[in-house]
This record gives structure tokens, C-alpha cells and sequence, in this order.
């Protein structure tokens, strides 16, 4: 979509790199789903086709396609283009990171609170703004949700010591 | 005349107080999605189908499709006012609506992109109350290979309208079907692909990859561009409307003509994105004003906001008489009919009259709403792309996880959703379609149950698909939709020979 955008210019990964990589990468999902499927039995069984018929041929309409795509890509005769430079894949994973690590944490410590640090993080890191307005917001918002998710709509959502502390 | 007595009870069902105040709401958060980057229809819809578990299914759904409306008004107004397109389909509207808020004309633009929207949804509304009908009334005959035989052709028409290569968007596609195989075959009630995971048992849930691949993805992509709100304003006064209603009507072709575009390609799964560069491209080359395309032209705006406008609605006929969904948020809404516990398909029509003529009676009203709400709310939607991007990041991305969390009550799902996410960010980048995915994952499982039910009925043998002139004929028509690219390509060198 936005390709092109930084065609020119910027270190980075080259496009092709990628595109290679993510091929080999379905290809090599193709090879699980087709390994299960076998595993489950692909022939034909007392009640018709067994569980892996359908996976097993899905799994081979993968590696085809993917093959294709991987002679494709490697065909391409033009100019090397970059994926991404890595001044942008350094802002992706400046988000990736701290969410996978907020995911992480969410079952132990509960969504609000984590919530809450995800936020404030977000907003010192990006924004670099004052403690008092990231204070507001980053409590403000998981008390919003708290009020819209638990007491309206009656959907509970996980939770930690802290909340049960606070007696929830 | 039956029909019309059914929506006429449509509407009393949507007229209800409570359904009224839901149908308010879905346009505003619809809107609020619509504006905001990261959240669009499809995941926006999945991550508050969880909010509509202890409804009435026919408010749950009148909820959910005004959140669909509401995010086709939306998108509008980020590509008018900051030339960001909220949503993929409102592309083709930046080219001339941003251009036009440069000029100083947003409040026109903007009237415009509305009024088209509208009138784009008011047609396929008006289509679906005449055709869905008679179309479930059809398909009440199908047997498995018949129903196998619409997904098929469903299927085959993403690969053969996508704008990326056919392996990719087969290679996208089966993925889903994969990812839908894992878990219990519902066939033999056997285990399949777990390998011993008990997390893998209940399978993948669709609502968790939209969550992940079009709204994690989505924020990924938007830090990686580097986002800069800087827009113009937004006057909309009622002078303004007033002046561009006037000047409307005489771009009544092109009005006409996106409709029956965007009403095409809704009903095929091609969606409201091709149908609005379609519809833009065509708009270009038939208006006498053509070469001003680009540059601020009103007629640049109507068309393509029509044409996703009567696409995007026009995706919910099949999806109510076939229970094939046109395009991912009409995949996530029959999501929701199962979860409400209603099958989808042509027996809706039969056991379920209350819900569908109550959605379809929402489907007008729902827009006449809209229209009133984004024309009057338009300064208060623009201010919420000014707050700045690190903290409406973050939020997103909380509402994401709290979307996914209450899916199934699952805290692996969240994890899932990053997983999903990050595989979107790069597989958009590496132009992978997202869409076929997404609906492969919900109609996996249908697909191969027919499918099987159909071999089991021929003892094996891929005769049944050809048994008979209806089977037959929507077989060939998913070929020739498979090929077509090929066959245009050869009918167009076929007619250059002679003149060479």
C-alpha cells in the first residue's frame, strides 16, 4: 500500500528479503498443516472423508501457492527496494515490544492496572508529556472501561491482586 | 406485497426506544471507529460483539450495523479533512474531497461525501428489500453441493477481482482454511492439527484474527508511516448544505451509475474498496469535467462515496439469504448470528422474520440517522483526530486487547491478537489480501461440511459439483470468476489482432 513511499532512500531490509522470507515461513505452515492432517487420516473412512481430507489438500494448495510466490519474488528484476528502513521497524517495534510485554503481564497483574502503566509508558515514551496530565489519563481510562465493561454491559474482565485489594 | 408487510412490522421492531438508542449509539462509536486509525468496520464491530451478549439478537445486530454505517460515514471525513482514508474504501475519496477542504470548500465536500453515502446505501437497501427475498426463497433448495457450489464461487471471485497476485491471495486464503481446520472436526467429532496443545482445542476464533490482523496490524502500519494530523477545518453550516444539495441532483448519472457499481461488487465479494476506484475511475473518464479530476471536483467525491456506500451495505444480501458474507464486517456480523444462536442463511427469511425485516427496516433508518448525525456532529468527530497519536495508541491498543480478552474470557486470545497483528503488519506490507483470510477462517468450517456431505452423497466422486444445470452453472460461473483476469487479458489480445 505504502511501498512506494519509501522506495528511495533509507537503510533497511530489502523488500525481497522479506517477501522471501515470509513465503518460506507459509510454505513451512503448509508442511505442519499437512503433516496433522496425514495424522488425522486423509482417506476415506466409515462416515466418508476423514478429519484430514479437506487440511490435507488446503495444506497443499499452500505450498503450491506459496512455491509460486517464492519463484515469483526471486524472478523480480527490479531495483532493490527497502521493507521498511529501520528508523520505521524501530518505532514498529517500539509498540510491538511494550504490547508484548503488556500481554504478558495482563493475566498476572490484571488489565487495569496493566492498562494503566501501558498508557502512561506510551505517552511519556511517544509524547514525552507532563506526570500530571499522563496521571489523568492513563487512570481515567481503565476507570472508564471499568464503569462502561463491568457495571453496564455486566462483562468482567480479568483482574489482579490490586483489584482485590481494592475489594473486587 | 407479503414483503411488504413484513418490513412494515420491520419497522415497528426498530422503532422501539431501545432499539432506537442502540441504533444511536452503533452510529456514533460506528463514526468514532471510522475516524479513528487502527479500529475500521470489521474489528471495530468484532471488539463490541461481545457488548451485545446479553441482548436481544435483533438489537444486537441493529447495534452492530449501525456501527457498520456509522464507520462507512466516518472514513469520509479523516480522507476530506486530513487526507487520511479512516478506512480503505474512502481511498479513492481523498483525491478530490482533500483538495476541495484546501480550497476552503470542506463544508461542500463533506456534504457531498455524506449525501452520496446515503443515497449509495439507500439504493442497496431498496435492493436488498426486493431481491434478499426472493434470493433466500431460491436458495431454500439447496442441497450441501449447491451451497458448496456459492461459497465456491464466492471464493473464486476474490482471486479473480483482488488487486494482488492470485497466488497470494490463494496462498492468504487457504491459510484461513487452515487456521478454521484446527480443532474439532465437525464431521467426525475427531481432533485434527492440535498437535497436543489443549489451547488449540477449541480452534482459532475469527473474531480474534480481525481484531489482530486489520486492528493491531493497522496501528503497526500507521507508526511505521510516521502519522501527522494536519487538517483543515471543518464549517458545516446549514447554508452550506443547503448550496451543495442544490448542486447535487445534476450529477444524477454518476449517482446512478456508482450505485449500481458499488451494489455489483458488494454482492460479489470484491467489497467496497474496488468498488470505489472502479466507480472513480469510471466517473473520470464518462464526466465532461474529467480532466479536473484530482484537483477538487465535486462529482470526484460523489462517486466513489456512493459506489463503497451501496458496496459496503449491499454485502449484507448474501450474507442474509446465503449466509455468505460480501466483505470482512459482514463475516464478523454472521459471527454474531451464530453466536446469538441463529443460523444464517435462507431459513432466516422463514423462522426469523422479527430479526431480519428489523435489521433490514434498521438499514434505512440507520442511515437516515447517520446522515443527520454526521452532518451535525462533524467539528466534534474532526477534534478527535487531533488528540495526539501517543495517547490514542495506546487506548487503541488497551480496546483492542479488551476486545479480544472478552471473546471467550481467554487471556491466550490477547496473545493471539499480537501474534495476529504483527503476521498482518507484514503480511500487508508484503501485499497478502487480508480479507479472504478473514473470511475463509468464518465459512471454513460450512465450506467442508458441505463439501464432504457432498462427496459422501456421490461416494466420493467430484461428479455432483456438474449433477445438475443450477449446481453446474454456479461451478462454472466460480471458474470463469477464478479465470477471469486470464480470460480478459486473451479476449483483449484477441480483439488488438486484427487491427495490428
Amino acid at each position: 500500500m505504502s511501498d512506494n513511499a519509501h522506495g528511495a532512500g533509507g537503510a533497511g531490509p530489502s523488500h525481497r528479503a522479506v517477501e522471501t522470507g515470509v513465503a518460506i515461513a507459509i510454505a513451512i505452515f503448509a508442511l505442519i498443516v499437512i503433516g496433522g492432517s496425514i495424522q488425522a487420516g486423509i482417506g476415506w473412512g466409515a462416515e466418508g472423508p476423514r478429519a484430514g481430507f479437506f487440511p490435507f489438500y488446503v495444506g497443499l494448495t499452500i505450498f503450491g501457492a506459496s512455491i509460486v510466490n517464492l519463484v515469483n519474488v526471486r524472478a523480480e528484476a527490479t531495483p532493490e527496494k527497502t521493507f521498511a528502513d529501520w528508523v520505521q521497524l524501530r518505532q514498529v517495534l517500539a509498540v510491538v515490544i511494550p504490547t508484548a510485554v503488556y500481554v504478558a503481564v495482563v493475566p498476572w497483574v490484571g488489565i487495569y492496572f496493566s492498562s494503566a502503566i501501558l498508557i502512561a509508558f506510551f505517552m511519556k515514551r511517544l509524547g514525552n508529556y507532563g506526570w500530571p496530565l499522563i496521571a489523568a489519563i492513563s487512570i481515567g481510562i481503565p476507570l472508564i472501561i471499568f464503569v462502561v465493561f463491568e457495571r453496564w454491559f455486566l462483562v468482567p474482565l480479568p483482574k489482579g491482586p490490586i483489584e482485590y485489594w481494592l475489594g473486587f | 406485497m407479503e414483503e411488504l408487510t413484513s418490513l412494515f412490522h420491520g419497522f415497528a421492531v426498530a422503532l422501539q426506544p431501545f432499539n432506537i438508542g442502540v441504533m444511536l449509539l452503533g452510529i456514533v462509536l460506528g463514526v468514532l471507529i471510522g475516524v479513528l486509525p487502527g479500529l475500521g468496520g470489521a474489528n471495530g464491530v468484532a471488539i463490541l460483539l461481545p457488548l451485545t451478549f446479553s441482548m436481544s439478537p435483533t438489537s444486537a445486530i441493529i447495534m452492530l450495523s449501525c456501527i457498520y454505517w456509522g464507520a462507512l460515514f466516518g472514513g469520509a471525513i479523516t480522507s476530506i479533512l486530513f487526507n487520511i482514508p479512516g478506512e480503505p474504501w474512502s481511498v479513492a475519496t481523498t483525491f478530490d474531497g482533500h483538495p476541495m477542504a484546501q480550497q476552503g470548500r470542506a463544508g461542500e465536500a463533506l456534504t457531498a461525501a455524506f449525501t452520496s453515502s446515503f443515497v449509495g446505501a439507500l439504493f442497496a437497501v431498496i435492493m436488498i428489500t426486493l431481491v434478499a427475498p426472493l434470493v433466500a426463497r431460491f436458495a431454500l433448495k439447496f442441497g450441501p453441493a449447491e451451497q458448496f457450489s456459492v461459497y465456491f464461487l464466492a471464493f473464486c471471485s476474490f482471486v479473480g477481482m483482488s488487486k494482488e497476485p492470485p497466488f497470494k491471495t490463494i496462498a492468504a486464503m487457504f491459510i484461513g482454511f487452515a487456521l478454521a481446520a484446527v480443532g474439532l472436526d465437525q464431521v467426525t467429532g475427531q481432533l485434527r492439527l492440535t498437535f497436543g496443545s489443549e489451547t488449540l482445542l477449541t480452534g482459532f476464533d475469527f473474531l480474534i484474527a480481525v481484531i489482530g490482523l486489520f486492528g493491531i496490524g493497522e496501528i503497526l502500519l500507521s507508526i511505521e508511516e510516521g502519522l501527522q494530523f494536519k487538517g483543515g477545518k471543518a464549517n458545516i453550516n446549514a447554508k452550506v448544505v443547503w448550496e451543495t444539495w442544490k448542486k447535487l441532483p445534476s450529477y444524477w448519472m454518476t449517482s446512478l451509475r456508482s450505485c449500481i457499481i458499488g451494489c455489483w461488487m458488494g454482492i460479489s465479494p470484491a467489497g467496497a474498496t474496488p468498488a470505489s476506484f472502479m466507480s472513480y475511475g469510471i466517473a473520470k473518464r464518462a464526466s465532461k469535467n474529467g480532466k479536473n479530476f484530482g484537483t477538487g471536483e465535486i462529482e470526484g467525491v460523489v462517486a466513489p462515496e456512493t459506489a463503497a456506500h451501496a458496496a459496503g451495505t449491499a454485502a449484507l444480501l448474501p450474507m442474509l439469504s446465503l449466509g455468505v458474507p460480501g466483505s470482512p464486517t459482514a463475516a464478523v456480523l454472521l459471527g454474531g448470528l451464530l453466536i446469538w444462536g441463529l443460523q444464517p442463511g435462507p431459513l432466516l427469511f422463514v423462522e426469523q422474520k422479527e430479526f431480519v425485516w428489523g435489521l433490514i427496516a434498521s438499514m434505512y433508518l440507520g442511515n437516515i440517522f447517520g446522515l443527520i448525525v454526521v452532518l451535525t456532529c462533524v467539528p466534534l468527530f474532526a477534534a478527535i483526530l487531533r488528540i495526539p497519536f501517543a495517547i490514542i495508541a495506546p487506548v487503541i491498543l488497551v480496546i483492542c486487547a479488551i476486545g479480544a480478552y472478552t471473546v471467550h474470557n481467554s487471556t491466550f486470545d490477547v496473545v493471539m491478537m499480537l501474534v495476529f497483528g504483527v503476521m498482518g503488519y507484514v503480511l500487508k506490507k508484503c501485499n497478502y489480501p487480508l480479507a479472504p483470510m478473514v473470511l475463509a477462517i468464518v465459512l471454513g468450517d460450512k465450506a467442508e461440511v458441505n463439501f464432504r456431505q457432498s462427496l459422501l452423497a456421490s461416494q466420493g466422486s467430484l461428479d455432483i459439483f456438474w449433477s445438475n444445470g443450477l449446481v453446474g452453472s454456479i461451478m462454472a460461473l466460480g471458474l470463469l470468476a477464478l479465470f477471469w483476469p486470464l480470460i480478459s487479458t486473451g479476449w483483449s489480445k484477441l480483439r488488438m489482432r486484427p487491427a495490428v
